[in-house]
């Protein structure tokens, strides 16, 4: 994975997922290692999301590397009409490595062609986001000591939420069990549920908030009203994701709620306290597997 | 069928014939082809009778024969097209359009928030299923499907 650029979950195998995760518990224990003081790292965030920003700066400075790039393309050259192969041609010379966000879908997969260095995807438009994928994995792996065999609740949106796509594919290498709970309307795509059928691997559909009992991972998602092409359909539906405390009460011990953040309303602030909520913890996460995945990509670890 | 006895277009000694090309996708089939560019004696003929698939259309181009490759970039448009390889004004061999594993150039990406639709980059799909015609794009990962096809 030296070099290679991470543009789709996809792109890793299971042996390469694994590897990330491993150096990334190894940041987590060990904060700071300035292994990357002679590295030049560039951060282009064509759209702002101060959320991952922050979290890839924060990866980027506690592995002692600089920084350079901008935080929104409305200050950059991009208004005035450059191409985003030039920018990516210009930029490729003077770093190790590209960290990029952009609104439009395949923009990455597309700088990562143009690039003489590697591109790590921080978001390209609806279409891929690996590194939260990487910390969704991270986090599960941590509360429930394996990846291996578990069942995983999928909850809301499941028609156009990138991030519960991305997961199923990224836990397939490791035998869950899914439960997918949203309504009719924002049902997991056929694509994914035939995927699943051709693995072998074993999923349940239903649209109410049951079954919690069996689930080791409660993977919540945001239910926006602007996905719906019947509004009435949204008032009906718009209330029986959330999740309250007092649904928490036969779950498992061990179980754990995740949100990719930020949330609306889909989970009630009731269940912050509960220990069963890990979704802040989630976030902070994140900064560890960044460092690992920038870690492994410039081949230090 | 009486008809397909008659010639419907003049004869070609030596080139190509290309035909059951679906009427409305004939002038597609000649930009795809480059025909406009070339410098070949070209006849063609549309909304023709077809028994099977409603008006068609024909191309006959003389002294010119196709590449596999090159041929197979109409079967997206015309994927009953049927070639006659013309030889002393006699049919020397035939052959129909295959769907690629690969589509590069010809289709745009139907999603609008795709990069392809917004600077110079030569779209390319993977294809994910030849009977009903799914298209991967390569950039965005978005499956497009026959009726969304713009070429
Ligand atoms: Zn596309």
């Amino acid at each position: 994975m030296k070099n290679k650029s991470l543009v789709s979950i996809n792109d890793y195998s299971k042996e390469e997922i694994l590897h990330v995760l491993n150096i990334s518990k190894d940041f987590e224990n060990n904060k700071n290692q300035p292994l990357l003081s002679d590295k030049i790292i560039a951060s282009l965030f064509f759209e702002p999301s101060t959320r991952t920003r922050l979290s890839f700066d924060t990866a980027i400075n506690r592995l002692g590397a600089r920084v350079v790039g901008f935080t929104d393309s409305a200050s950059t050259s991009t208004v005035k009409g450059e191409s985003l192969k030039d920018t990516i041609k210009m930029v490729s010379n003077y770093s190790d490595l590209i960290v990029m966000r952009h609104p439009l879908e395949g923009s990455a997969r597309y700088a990562a062609e143009q690039s003489d260095v590697p591109i790590i995807n921080a978001g390209d438009g609806a279409n891929q986001h690996p590194t939260q994928t990487l910390l969704d994995l991270y986090s599960i792996q941590k509360t429930q000591g394996t990846l291996e065999n578990l069942t995983i609740f999928l909850i809301g949106d499941l028609k156009y939420g990138r991030t519960v796509h991305s997961l199923l594919m990224a836990m397939s290498h490791f035998n869950p069990t899914f439960f997918f709970v949203a309504p009719e309307e924002m049902r997991m795509p056929k694509e994914y549920r035939l995927f699943l059928e051709q693995k072998g691997i074993e999923y349940f559909e239903q649209t109410k908030m049951e079954n919690l009992e069996k689930g080791d991972i409660l993977y919540m998602t945001r239910v926006q009203k602007e996905r719906f092409s019947d509004l009435l359909e949204f008032e009906r539906v718009k209330n029986s994701y959330i999740i309250k405390n007092a649904m928490l009460e036969n779950t498992k011990e061990t179980m754990r709620i995740l949100h990719p953040l930020p949330r609306v309303n889909e989970i009630d602030v009731d269940v912050d306290t509960n220990p069963k909520a890990y979704y802040f913890k989630q976030a902070e996460n994140g900064v560890y597997v960044r460092m690992g995945i920038i870690a492994a990509i410039l081949g230090i670890k | 069928m009486a008809f397909q006895k008659h010639l419907q277009v003049n004869a070609i000694k030596n080139g190509t014939v290309i035909d059951h090309i679906p009427a409305e996708s004939l002038f597609n089939v000649i930009l795809i082809l480059g025909l406009d560019k070339i410098s070949n004696q070209i006849t063609f003929g549309t909304n023709l009778e077809s028994g099977r698939y409603g008006k068609k259309a024909i191309i006959k181009v003389a002294d010119k024969f196709f590449e596999k490759d090159e041929i197979n970039k109409i079967s997206l448009i015309a994927p009953h097209a049927k070639l006659n390889i013309i030889r002393n004004y006699a049919v020397s061999e035939k052959k129909t359009v295959e769907i690629p594993d690969e589509i590069v150039g010809i289709v745009k990406c139907f999603n609008p928030k795709c990069i392809t639709n917004h600077e110079e980059i030569i779209s390319h799909f993977e294809v994910k299923n030849k009977q009903e015609v799914a298209l991967k794009c390569k950039y965005c990962e978005k499956i497009m499907t026959r009726k969304e096809l713009i070429i």
